[in-house]
């Protein structure tokens, strides 16, 4: 097991360089990053110019390619260059993000497979029931729904509750703005409503989403294994029906269902790009819309390097969970 | 955005395999194309769906020569409500909402379908050659595919968008890029497996070359799951593209979209809730009815797996 750690980790490094470097040569010939300073009063060609070799664009993109990668290694991840940015520096400027999507995620994704796993095991179980169909057209109907819109609906419909709680004398309890960089202060219950009221909204949002592709998963793989031969045996032996479905059956329906998780947890930890502009949260993803916007080089760089290890990472996770739920699978 | 590799939902097999030639007379031979348009034809979903799908595709492309205004056309006043004169109201700047939703949708639409077909046709190529070749080739093509997982679609998207230029077919070639893996991979899978059967050693024996055994074996047995996963693909696209437009990275005014016109108008979705359930609805009708014809393509290519909708 060690060792097949220790491989996947070693084959995922050129990987990495090369999607790198592909990354570094698509953000270089996208754009140039002082295109806007030619519109600004009292630039000169050569205010240009002498930005030009401070940033070292005059250098060819291979040397350039280097030259980051080496500082990156080092931990110097250059500093933001776009306008009214005033030189942020990357790494904290990414981790920050980083964090506040990791808040929001790791709850709603948890909270998600659960409600998704449970719902598409009862719905395996009594297939063809009214729950079924229930639960399956739910799904279906989210899969195929644009997540914006969820987003925006969560959000207006929250805003609309928030409107009923003040008619009623009560505070707004709802917020959809994002957490604030303090942290939340004041009384345990105080603590308790702002943080409720902070998360409540993106959450419901990401979750929707997220419960769609899992409990349909679920589902799927636990009417496969209901199905097949050693489920069969085991009710031949007279054993209980609950112990069938929880010993026999789930425990192996999970295997895919965990995978999947895996997966998408990388995936959503680079940003939850829509929740968070919808929401106004400062995280991964709205980092990402604003570098893209601005075209801050250094950001992009950073910020794809970090996602890519990300995938790269839980992908390796998702094997090494698929090796342990299943110990035919042999890693090596 | 998850990027959630769904295609192994196509193996749930519900256990009991269910025979459909007791409704066929037996006396006249059918083909295997007569067959499936037979099966298509009697699932009802998807004959609704794809009834749906016309209509959408009417109204994208017939509607503008019956409606009196233009999506161009900012004369009538701002934010009027629902009235017979604009059935949807107008936005902000005096356009008509029912004639931008046409202009929008058929930009969807022909993003969606380029999307789908230049994945379809890319995919198809690679996966079949990767998987009839196998060595170098294979090994390349499933590196470059590993690579292209590891760099987020949106992020490439965008920055592509943002350098290049927000006009609808730049936004449909990056979608494509990354659309084709999906598809690359099943057909991978598929002729690894077709390619030991005897009909190909067959082929390969007579002298038959890589091209055609690649274009008139190996695809037309493998026509069910791309079909199928082309229809899927053009859901998908859809949704993707709506979703780009809406962050401001996909498709760029004066070119519009169905994403483009909600984002220009979810902030009215308290004061005037028509401007944003009008785009909302047909999205959702078109992802949705795509969808169901793709399910419905799934059972009439594979009548076994009929009663699991997963």
């Amino acid at each position: 097991m060690i060792r097949y750690i220790i491989r996947r980790l070693l084959i995922s490094i050129p990987i990495l360089l090369i999607g790198s470097f592909a990354c570094y040569v698509l953000v270089a010939t996208a754009g140039n990053p002082l295109a806007e300073m030619r519109f600004r009063p009292n630039v000169t060609e050569a205010d240009i110019k002498a930005a030009e070799i401070s940033l070292g664009l005059d250098k060819p993109v291979v040397v350039r390619y280097w030259n980051w990668l080496t500082d990156f290694m080092s931990g110097d991840w250059g500093q933001s260059i776009a306008l009214g940015q005033a030189k942020t520096a990357v790494f904290p400027a990414v981790t920050d993000a980083l964090w506040t999507t990791g808040r929001l995620v790791i709850g709603a994704e948890l909270l998600a497979l659960t409600l998704g796993v449970s719902v598409g095991v009862l719905a395996a179980v009594r297939q063809y029931s009214i729950f079924d169909y229930l639960a399956t057209s739910t799904a279906f109907l989210m899969f195929s729904m644009p997540i914006f819109c969820v987003a925006v609906i969560v959000k207006n419909y929250g805003i609309q509750f928030n409107n009923v709680l003040e008619s009623m004398g009560l505070e707004r309890w709802l917020t959809t703005a994002g957490p604030r960089p303090g942290g939340f202060s004041g009384s345990f219950g105080d603590v308790i409503f702002k943080y409720t009221g902070t998360f409540l909204l993106p959450t419901i949002a990401l979750m929707l989403i997220s419960f769609a592709a899992y409990s349909r998963f679920e589902r799927a793989s636990m009417l496969e294994i209901l199905h097949s031969d050693f489920v069969r045996t085991a009710r031949a032996k007279g054993i209980s029906q609950s112990r069938v479905i929880f010993r026999h059956a789930f425990r192996n329906a999970l295997i895919p269902v965990a995978t999947l998780f895996s997966l998408n947890f990388g995936a959503v930890l680079s940003g939850a790009i829509i929740t968070e502009t919808v929401f106004g949260w400062a995280g991964m993803g709205t980092l990402l819309v604003s570098s893209v916007r601005q075209f801050d080089p250094p950001m992009l760089m950073g910020w794809l390097a970090v996602t890519a290890t990300l995938i790269v990472l839980f992908n390796l996770v998702a094997d090494i969970v698929y090796g342990i739920l299943d110990p035919r699978i042999r890693l090596g | 955005m998850a990027n959630i590799n769904l295609a192994s939902e196509g193996g749930v097999v519900n256990s009991a395999p269910q025979s459909d030639s007791h409704e066929f007379d037996a006396t006249k031979t059918r083909t295997q194309g007569q067959l499936v348009l037979g099966r298509f034809l009697r699932h009802r979903l998807a004959m609704v769906s794809l009834g749906v799908f016309i209509v959408l595709v009417l109204f994208a492309f017939l509607g503008p020569f019956i409606w009196t205004y233009d999506f161009e056309d900012v004369s009538s006043k701002s934010y009027q409500p629902m009235s017979g004169a604009h059935p949807l109201g107008t936005t902000q700047v005096g356009k008509d909402m029912l004639a931008l939703l046409m202009r929008g949708t058929a930009y969807s639409l022909q993003i969606a379908l380029i999307v789908a077909a230049l994945a379809t046709a890319i995919g198809v190529i690679f996966g079949a050659l990767a998987g009839y070749l196998r060595g170098f080739v294979d090994t390349a093509l499933m590196r470059l595919v590993d690579l292209l997982l590891i760099i987020p679609q949106i992020a490439v998207a965008a920055i592509v968008v943002k350098g290049f230029s927000g006009s609808w077919y730049v936004v449909a070639l990056v979608l494509a890029s990354f659309a084709w893996m999906q598809i690359a991979r099943i057909t991978r899978g598929e002729t690894l497996s077709l390619a030991q059967r005897e009909f190909i050693e067959a082929a390969r024996a007579c002298g038959a070359s890589t091209p055609r055994i690649i274009f008139k074996h190996l695809v037309p047995n493998m026509i069910g799951s791309i079909t199928v996963n082309a229809t899927l693909a053009i859901a998908s696209a859809v949704l993707t593209e709506a979703a780009l437009s809406f962050l401001g990275l996909g498709v760029q005014p004066p070119d519009t979209s169905l994403g483009v016109i909600v984002l220009e108008n979810y902030g009215q979705f308290l004061n005037r809730p028509w401007l944003f359930w009008g785009p909302f609805i047909v999205l959702v009708s078109l992802s949705l009815a795509v969808n169901f014809i793709g399910d419905g393509l799934r059972d009439a290519f594979d009548p076994r797996q009929t009663k699991v909708r997963a």
